[in-house]
């Protein structure tokens, strides 16, 4: 390799998945004025998170506004601000604070477009910071991705790394469909160099992230560094795991999982969420369905156990880890 | 000082002085005093002023309500024979809220934007709404036919309050381009319960949105009263949010117009929202599927027949000379076209193509509903003619 290309291009700099979101919205802010971004301490604090950090202080408080203390009334003033022709970026504060949305989000931000026979477009990016590990309390810690799924009309999307964080925010908001951005927040600050002036992928695309021939392990958002991790192990151990991150969990992308399961036979799906009617179990299915011949394990699902997120001192027992992964992986090569 | 009429001394009616109960009947419990009830025309058809609500109108468009009125109202008799006769799934009848719908409608300007329940057929009129587009949602061939942006009146929303927050962003959305146009957001008495709607009143409120919200109080959520509703009137909610609430007689379509009217202006001018309880009767079931005999008495309608809000106008007009007996015979005929047309127009309406429920879930589609929809149609196709009958 030459020393050129050794050499970091400028417009490369490492960045934290907060940060790369901070400037992906910056960015779109900057391209489109009608883009506002709606939520709770999302102005002159930057958001709980910082996430918003200085944009209101550059952008004014038209564009990026303080509301009342009202998830639905955030989600619902969203919907009236995308018919007028504004592309709304709505911050929720915690993934559990979600639900008194969630009438707006699935009654009307989701049915809207086809309500309307495609008349009234709803251009809406609804971020929210979800899954756990952080060591909080009630509600701050919880996987809704399912629902959001399970909902016609609406796309889904985890990010699990910076460079996904800064192209996939302007991407969702470009996007002219309502788009739930979920962000890991116990990632929140994973470093890795971003080139801002690079081609991104698509949105909508699964992407092989580690090559291997044995099992194919599927994850998204905060397990996709979990997965990688347990590859490292199992490496150690002379076994190769194929990794995927999903990044679209709605619609699904499944073509590089198939071509990989193809190859493996083996698969595994790991989500933070419980495993009951999670991603997992649709996932599952489809490959089933499709990859029925090449299986030599049936697929295999880690995830949340079916209860209440618990308290935190109990959530390292109830999230999955590398361990729970390779015990996934053990049982697959059993078969 | 409102004008009320006194209904136990007639020789009274007219008397702008007497502030007593406003409408016949208005002894019945869940009907109070409303010392603050703003009405311009009382229920036997007087025109009264109202200092606060100068009303200027000609007597073209009086006519106009007059023609306004009968027609909607033929529309929703027909609808509910329709209905009856199987032609419908379900029809939600607007009887007796008619001066209302139309007095709320006819206060918008072309560029301002309104946002419906499901019963708001009046202001659909207003809006210039073709009555078959209205007809083909509840005849199950789409959600309204109706283009939204191009009418200004939003499709209808079924889920229980939840417009008056589009409303609300929406004059969000009016104030940042500053257009000068404002936004009416309709609701019922039972919507006022919702924590979308009290949202809705605490965002517009905090930025001063271009917003009114129109409550049409026909006194019954389906079969639950007002009282469960509200300990106080509806209209004094507003206070509590930070912004002016007013009372109107609901059957005076006068009165809906100049209140109306008034707060678009205050809205327009950055005043920020106004509260308009409008206070009417439903005088027909919930919708086609209800049975009212079994939670309120006969003798309530009655009582309410008395303050038809039709029967006013036609009173007022004929006594003041503005509308002769060809005048109303031409506005019956009229009716009875639209009726027909109405009537025409639903039964020939065709079923939409099925594969339309997979063509706008998403501005850009994706590949697994693309892939879903392919399959449906292959599925269909396998059938003897080519489709699934």
């Amino acid at each position: 390799m030459s020393a050129e290309l050794l050499e970091a291009p400028a417009t490369t700099e490492t960045l934290t998945i907060g940060k790369a979101l901070n400037l992906g919205l910056r960015r779109a802010m900057e391209d489109d004025p009608k883009v506002v971004l709606l939520g709770e301490d999302i102005g002159r604090l930057g958001g709980v998170f910082r996430i918003t950090d200085g944009l209101q202080k550059d952008f004014g408080e038209a564009r990026v506004v303080d509301t009342p203390l009202a998830e639905a009334g955030i989600l619902g003033t969203a919907v009236g601000l995308a018919m007028r022709g504004y592309r709304p970026v709505v911050e929720i504060q915690f993934d559990g604070f979600v639900f008194p949305a969630f009438n707006q989000i699935v009654t009307q931000v989701a049915k809207m477009h086809a309500r309307s026979r495609g008349l009234v477009p709803m251009p809406m990016v609804i971020r929210i910071p979800f899954g756990g590990g952080i060591g909080a309390v009630e509600h701050h810690s919880e996987s809704p991705e399912a629902y959001f799924a399970h909902t016609p009309g609406l796309k889904v999307v985890a990010v699990s790394n910076p460079v996904d964080a800064y192209w996939g925010i302007q991407q969702a908001i470009a996007c002219p469909d309502p788009v739930v951005f979920l962000e890991p927040k116990r990632r929140y600050w994973d470093k890795a160099p971003v080139d801002t002036s690079a081609t991104p992928g698509p949105l909508f695309g699964s992407r092989v992230v580690r090559g291997g021939d044995d099992v194919t392990v599927l994850a998204y958002g905060p397990m996709v560094k979990t997965a990688l991790q347990a590859a490292e192990a199992a490496e150690t151990e002379g076994r190769s795991l194929e990794v995927v991150d999903l990044r679209t969990i709605s619609p699904l992308d499944l073509e590089p999982v198939y071509d990989s399961v193809r190859r493996t036979g083996r698969c595994v799906v790991v989500h933070e969420a419980p495993v009951t009617l999670g991603l997992g179990a649709e996932i599952a299915a489809r490959v089933t369905e499709t990859c029925f011949h090449s299986l030599e394990a049936p697929v295999l699902r880690v995830g949340g156990y079916d209860v209440p997120y618990p308290p935190s001192k109990l959530e390292e027992d109830y999230l999955p880890d590398l361990d729970r992964v390779l015990d996934a992986v053990d049982r697959a090569m059993g078969f | 000082m409102t004008a009320l009429r006194d209904e136990t001394d007639d020789a009274d009616i007219g008397d702008l002085h007497e502030v007593v109960d406003p409408v016949p009947g208005a002894g019945a419990p869940h009907l109070p005093q409303q010392p603050d009830l703003v009405q311009l025309l009382t229920p036997e058809g007087e025109r009264m002023e109202h200092p606060d609500y100068p009303l200027d109108v000609s007597d073209e468009e009086l006519r106009g309500f007059y023609r306004d009125m009968t027609l909607v109202r033929r529309w929703d008799a027909e609808a509910t024979a329709l209905q009856r006769q199987g032609e419908l799934g379900i029809w939600a009848s607007l009887l007796g809220q008619e001066a209302a719908q139309l007095g709320a409608g006819r206060a918008l300007r072309d560029s301002d934007t309104a946002f419906p329940t499901y019963r708001e057929h009046g202001v659909a009129w207003a809006r210039g709404v073709d009555p078959l587009h209205v007809m083909s949602l509840f005849r199950g061939v789409d959600n309204g036919g109706w283009d939204p942006v191009e009418r200004g009146f939003n499709l209808y929303t079924i889920v229980i309050g939840a417009q008056c927050l589009h409303a609300t962003g929406y004059a969000m959305g009016v104030q940042r381009d500053g257009d000068g146009s404002a936004v009416l957001a309709f609701l019922g008495d039972g919507a006022t319960s919702q924590g979308e709607v009290n949202e809705a009143m605490v965002f517009a409120a905090s930025f001063d949105a271009p917003v009114v919200f129109f409550c049409q109080n026909n006194q019954y959520a389906i079969s639950v009263p007002l009282e469960r509703q509200s300990k106080v009137p509806l209209y004094r909610r507003a206070a509590g949010f930070g912004f002016p609430g007013v009372r109107v007689d609901g059957n005076d379509v006068l009165a809906v117009l100049a209140v109306t009217r008034a707060a678009l202006q205050a809205a327009r001018e950055g005043q920020g929202p106004t509260f308009i309880e409008a206070f009417t009767y439903r005088m027909g079931a919930h919708t086609t599927s209800d049975d009212p005999t079994r939670y309120r008495l006969a003798g309530e309608v009655e009582e309410w027949k008395l303050r038809d809000p039709i029967a006013r106008l036609k009173a007022y007009l004929s006594r003041s000379g503005l509308a002769d007996a060809a005048f109303f015979e031409d506005v019956e005929a009229e009716a009875d076209r639209l009726a027909a047309r109405i009537r025409s127009g639903t039964v020939e309406m065709p079923d939409p193509r099925p594969t339309a429920m997979f063509d706008t879930v998403y501005a850009e589609q994706t590949p697994p509903l693309a892939a879903q929809r392919a399959q449906f149609e292959a599925y269909q196709a396998s059938f003897e003619g080519g489709e699934h009958a």
